[in-house]
């Protein structure tokens, strides 16, 4: 019944093919939907919603004195994604997790990948988060980057394509997490009789992770979790993902460094840290070294970390592959250290900074995508068919101004889920974060943070923007 | 546990615990003034004054007001933001504390330490509080109830229990102090005609903020009379606000910490209390009367303090020591 009124009004729809069917992998989802009433559904969201506020699983507003904190708006319908192409995203996250992590370890040490030509190094020392000072570092296992959040988007055909990676401190899984805890409570039959893999596994891998990746291979190591505190947006998932691992929860304040060994600051004493699973900006973490105005960081800790007495997850200096100028080049990373083809492709990119591509850039902005490299969140972007004149123009001025921090793509009108609102259901665009984990192997958690543009025709997704999400369910089988 | 943890938990505990007796003191002093005869601001003064001066802000009170009646002082208590040691400002002091480690802490207590908070800072407090100061002081007190019932409740009493109790029993013992000394100057120096046995009044509010009226009562089967208030309060075993009771709070919250038995001690902390409690253990009333009462209850501050800083020596700022 909930669905006799939906379009897909042309978009690629995740549940509906063009021609209105449902699609096989929707099936048993759309079955069991369409027992329900607008009524009964109504009352399922209000549910959840009211679970969200009252486990506080919010997040902080910014500016806000009171310390105003917002819940994420929930979408109760899961966005199903099949087995064959789940199958072909782990493949494809995997083989691109690998090449970024060789980068990594190339450019802080041999930059074969300079030296070849592949890439130049005007745009790889132009890059806001390169730290030559780690050149020549050795990381255990030489694993950068332990966790990873790659945000997948779906052209009008259908096809993934990869539309940023964050390597730095990626956030949002206690929203899958949560998300799924939700929609299990109110859909519990659904789960079985549809066959979805389970998350819950999550924070045991990711703390399997952290205890991998112990400087000198020490099996009974001291992991704990490093936070801004308590003002920081992403509290709350901090203290998740700390409570469901069983280890602490830091601030730089309750580290101390002696003998070049990282302490905790305990009740009964000093006891020695040995692998920070870091929610803080590496910006930060030490004063003496990067932001001298930090009171959130350890004063010498980098030191201890160059001393190979303390790891940290991620690796530090992993922010220069989410500039999205070095975006560009991972195709041809994955060719170079891996020679495969990418089994994902990139959204077509230009680079302002190639004069060929700025002219195409300038002379196309209403049709395109400008983006900021290093800002994240939705912030610097212009959307150029949904923008002004006085919009393009301003962006066209710093564009021209800056060119290395610009990047152009087409707009990718990104595939649509059906989304409850307002007791109707509407097409809205959605991408989709799946979180890698990089530690003994590559693993890839079967289900994802799917990001909804709530507002009609939106394409940004981010939480600070309007967005909300929905849980993501990875079947066993294809239909 | 980290220390910071061990910080933030007790002084969210000490917050509340004296939110808690700042209630209980003006509810007991609004209570007493309806048996008072006739009233003039003098002696409004001289009865709200040494309350004011209980909780230690004299100075910043008459920076504010002018006088000190039952309107500027229960504000000055209650509401009052510039006076760290107001209600408002306890509760606001407990939930910042409670936020820091909200991982510590059960969803209960969060949320109740935050109706607590919304609720001050609500505009229906105020109305409240205008037009039933008993009702709400008592609802005050219940909020604080209601918290304390879910500590005990809903977690783990471990580490972090400990010393939240390390915490409350200090703040309770400190207040019994105070109490004591306020009333104790007052009533020798008040020579009032117009009160019928004026001092009986004044010890039966000590008595009544203590919740010690009827506990009183069982064990003394008479009326009220200084020494025995002074020895209930002091010396009590078995009264949960009375020094000797909270000191042996203190002392054996820190002992479940460490494991170490009664008469031995294995830190800076222990040493410290345990030393405190053998002295109330063994201290008899004629002797603290013998001596003057001020000088007794101030030396014990003085001591309570440094349990106080014990309690940062030992466990939050303690040096170098790397834990086996």
């Amino acid at each position: 019944m909930l669905f006799r009124k939906y379009q897909t009004e042309g978009f690629w729809d995740e549940m509906f093919q063009e021609d209105g069917a449902v699609r096989p992998h929707y099936r048993k989802l759309a079955d069991r939907l369409s027992t329900l009433n607008p009524e009964e559904f109504e009352e399922k969201r209000k549910a959840v919603d009211f679970a969200f506020v009252s486990q506080g699983i919010t997040f902080t507003v910014y500016g806000d004195e009171q310390g105003t904190e917002k819940i994420i708006p929930f979408d109760l319908i899961p966005r199903v994604i099949p087995n064959d192409e789940w199958q072909k995203l782990e493949a494809g996250l995997a083989q691109r997790l690998t090449a970024l992590n060789l980068f990594l370890h190339d450019i802080y040490h041999k930059q074969r990948i300079i030296k070849d030509g592949i890439i130049p190094s005007y745009y790889l020392e132009s890059a806001r988060h390169y730290r030559p000072e780690f050149m020549g570092l050795k990381v255990p296992h030489n694993i950068y980057i332990h966790v990873c959040g790659t945000d997948l988007i779906r052209g009008a055909d259908g096809k993934f394509m990869v539309l940023e990676d964050n390597c730095r401190v990626p956030s949002g899984v206690s929203y899958l997490l949560e998300g799924r805890k939700a929609t299990r409570r109110v859909f519990p039959q659904f789960f079985q009789d549809i066959g979805v893999r389970p998350v819950d596994n999550y924070p045991t891998e990711l703390l399997n992770v952290l205890r991998y990746i112990a400087p000198g291979g020490n099996p009974e190591p001291t992991v704990v979790l490093l936070t801004p505190g308590v003002y920081n947006s992403a509290y709350y998932e901090h203290c998740f993902l700390a409570r469901e691992m069983g280890i602490q929860i830091v601030e730089g304040r309750d580290l101390t460094i002696r003998n070049d060994r990282v302490y905790m600051k305990t009740t009964k004493g000093l006891r020695q840290v040995d692998v920070i699973y870091r929610r803080l900006d590496y910006d930060f973490l030490d004063p003496t070294v990067f932001q001298k105005d930090s009171l959130l960081g350890v004063p010498g800790i980098m030191n201890v970390y160059r001393s190979g007495n303390v790891n940290f997850a991620n690796s530090l200096g992993t922010g220069v592959c989410d500039d999205k100028v070095i975006y560009y080049f991972v195709p041809k990373m994955i060719k170079y250290y891996l020679d495969q083809e990418p089994l994902i492709p990139n959204v077509p990119t230009w680079l302002a900074s190639e004069k060929h591509d700025l002219k195409y850039i300038l002379a196309n902005m209403e049709q395109l995508v400008v983006k900021a490299a290093n800002e994240s969140g939705g912030y610097g972007m212009l959307i150029g068919p949904k923008s002004s004149k006085k919009e393009i123009d301003l962006f066209r001025k710093k564009v021209e101004e800056e060119p290395r921090n610009f990047i152009a793509q087409p707009t990718i009108s990104l595939s649509r889920s059906p989304c409850f609102l307002d007791g109707k259901i509407e097409g809205r665009h959605i991408d989709l974060r799946p979180y890698i984990l990089y530690g003994e192997k590559i693993k890839l958690i079967a289900g994802a943070f799917t990001r909804v543009a709530l507002r009609k025709g939106s394409l940004v997704v981010n939480s600070s923007q309007g967005g909300g999400c929905k849980d993501t369910w990875v079947l066993y089988g294809n239909e | 546990m980290l220390s910071r943890v061990a910080d933030s938990l007790y002084w969210m505990s000490r917050y509340i615990e004296r939110a808690e007796n700042i209630a209980r003191i003006i509810d007991v002093n609004l209570q007493l003034l309806l048996d008072y005869e006739k009233i003039d601001s003098e002696r409004l003064r001289e009865h709200w004054e040494p309350i004011v001066r209980t909780t230690g802000n004299d100075a910043t009170f008459y920076k504010l007001y002018k006088e000190a009646r039952s309107d500027t002082v229960t504000e000055f208590l209650t509401f009052n933001e510039e006076n760290p040691s107001s209600i408002i400002c306890c509760i606001r002091g407990a939930r910042e504390n409670a936020r820091m480690v909200r991982d510590q802490v059960s969803t209960d207590m969060w949320e109740e330490i935050n109706r607590f908070h919304l609720y001050l800072r609500s505009p229906e407090s105020r109305k409240d509080w205008k037009k039933n100061p008993f009702d709400f002081y008592k609802r005050v007190r219940d909020y604080s109830y209601t918290f304390q019932g879910l500590t005990n409740a809903t977690i783990s009493h471990t580490e972090g229990w400990e010393f939240m109790q390390v915490a409350k029993y200090l703040e309770r013992a400190d207040m019994t102090t105070r109490l004591l000394d306020v009333k104790y100057l007052m009533t020798r120096r008040s020579e009032d005609p117009t009160a019928q046995n004026p001092d009986n009044l004044q010890w039966m509010a000590v008595l009544r903020s203590c919740s010690a009226y009827d506990n009183y009562h069982q064990i003394y089967v008479s009326h009220v009379e200084p020494q025995k208030v002074i020895e209930f309060l002091v010396f009590s075993n078995e009264f949960p606000r009375a020094i000797k009771f909270c000191i042996r709070g203190v002392d054996s919250a820190f002992r479940r910490i460490s494991g170490v038995t009664d008469g031995y001690f294995s830190n800076h902390a222990e040493r410290v209390s345990g030393r405190l409690l053998a002295d109330l253990n063994f201290h008899t009333l004629d002797e603290i009367l013998q001596g003057d009462l001020h000088n007794y209850l101030d030396n014990l501050q003085t001591r309570f303090n440094q349990v106080g800083d014990a309690i940062y020596s030992t466990y939050i700022n303690h040096p170098d020591a790397v834990e086996k």
